[in-house]
């Protein structure tokens, strides 16, 4: 089995606010990330699939194809984007890199699927260089 | 839902690889430059991996001041500037960046709660890093 990983870049605004709590709270948990007026970063997400070299092609999947699917499902939607304000998953649950990382997920793990002959392993996004969260599907 | 957070973190310290169980020949033959007696010294970055469940109330494995203050009360004024050949842990084993992973570990492995450390990993420069998962199966 080959493990194969694909890098795409987007920047987003997001802020970290748990609605059913005071101010209070959420400025002791969330510090600086509780900026109602939103802050943000350049994201860099890494999404690896695994499979079996194809015999004819050689390819676990054909790269360009994950790229546009990686644009497709993930870019379009979060490039430039107000994470809470603007895309869907996060009208409920707070984008932290942990939540990204499972929704990016969940976006991806159909399409890669669907395609044959390789499946999701690993979606790991970086918030900076030092800071990046991982989900492999685990429940 | 079971997912992994990684903060990596930074401090300088001076080191050098060393064994009173070889002969002066045989240090200089096995750590080259790294045996000079004088020590030398490494930009360290180490990442430290929590895995656990997402917290539905904060969105969160672990919160980062919480990760932060640990890492800087045990790591950091522990070892920042500090030559490692002198510390306790150092004493009877060589102050490799193996050992010293390891040693990060096992100081940081019970700090979290119920949020678990699932990997150190100490890069001594850009082109040398080192894992530790705490034994002998290798992670994903």
């Amino acid at each position: 089995m080959i493990l194969l990983t694909r890098r795409a870049t987007f920047s987003a605004a997001h802020y970290y606010w748990n609605p059913a709590w005071s101010e209070e709270k959420n400025l002791a948990t969330f510090g600086k990330c509780a900026n109602r007026n939103g802050h943000g970063h350049n994201y860099t997400l890494e999404v690896t699939v695994s499979g079996t070299p194809d015999p004819v092609s050689g390819f676990v999947v054909d790269l360009k194809w994950l790229k546009d699917v990686i644009e497709h499902e993930v870019l379009d939607i979060y490039d430039h984007r107000h994470l809470n304000l603007e895309v869907p998953e996060f009208a409920t649950i707070i984008p932290t890199t942990e939540n990204m990382a499972i929704a990016i997920w969940k976006r991806l793990e159909k399409p890669v699927t669907a395609a044959g002959g390789a499946s999701l392993a690993r979606v790991r996004v970086y918030e900076t260089a030092d800071i990046f969260a991982e989900y492999r599907g685990e429940l | 839902m079971k997912a992994y957070f990684t903060r990596a973190y930074h401090f300088s310290a001076s080191h050098r690889l060393h064994t009173e169980d070889l002969s002066a020949e045989a240090n200089r033959a096995t750590f080259g430059k790294c045996n000079n007696p004088h020590g030398h010294g490494h930009n360290y970055r180490v990442e430290v991996t929590i895995a656990g469940p997402v917290d539905p109330a904060t969105g969160m494995v672990i919160n980062m001041a919480t990760l932060d203050a640990v890492v800087h009360e045990k790591i950091f004024t522990r070892f920042d500037h500090m030559n490692l050949n002198l510390d306790p842990l150092f004493a009877k084993q060589v102050s490799t960046t193996e050992n010293l992973c390891i040693a990060i570990f096992d100081i940081l492995k019970d700090q979290f709660g119920t949020a678990q450390l699932s990997k150190i990993r100490v890069e001594e420069t850009e082109n040398n890093f080192f894992e530790y998962s705490g034994d002998e199966t290798l992670p994903d």
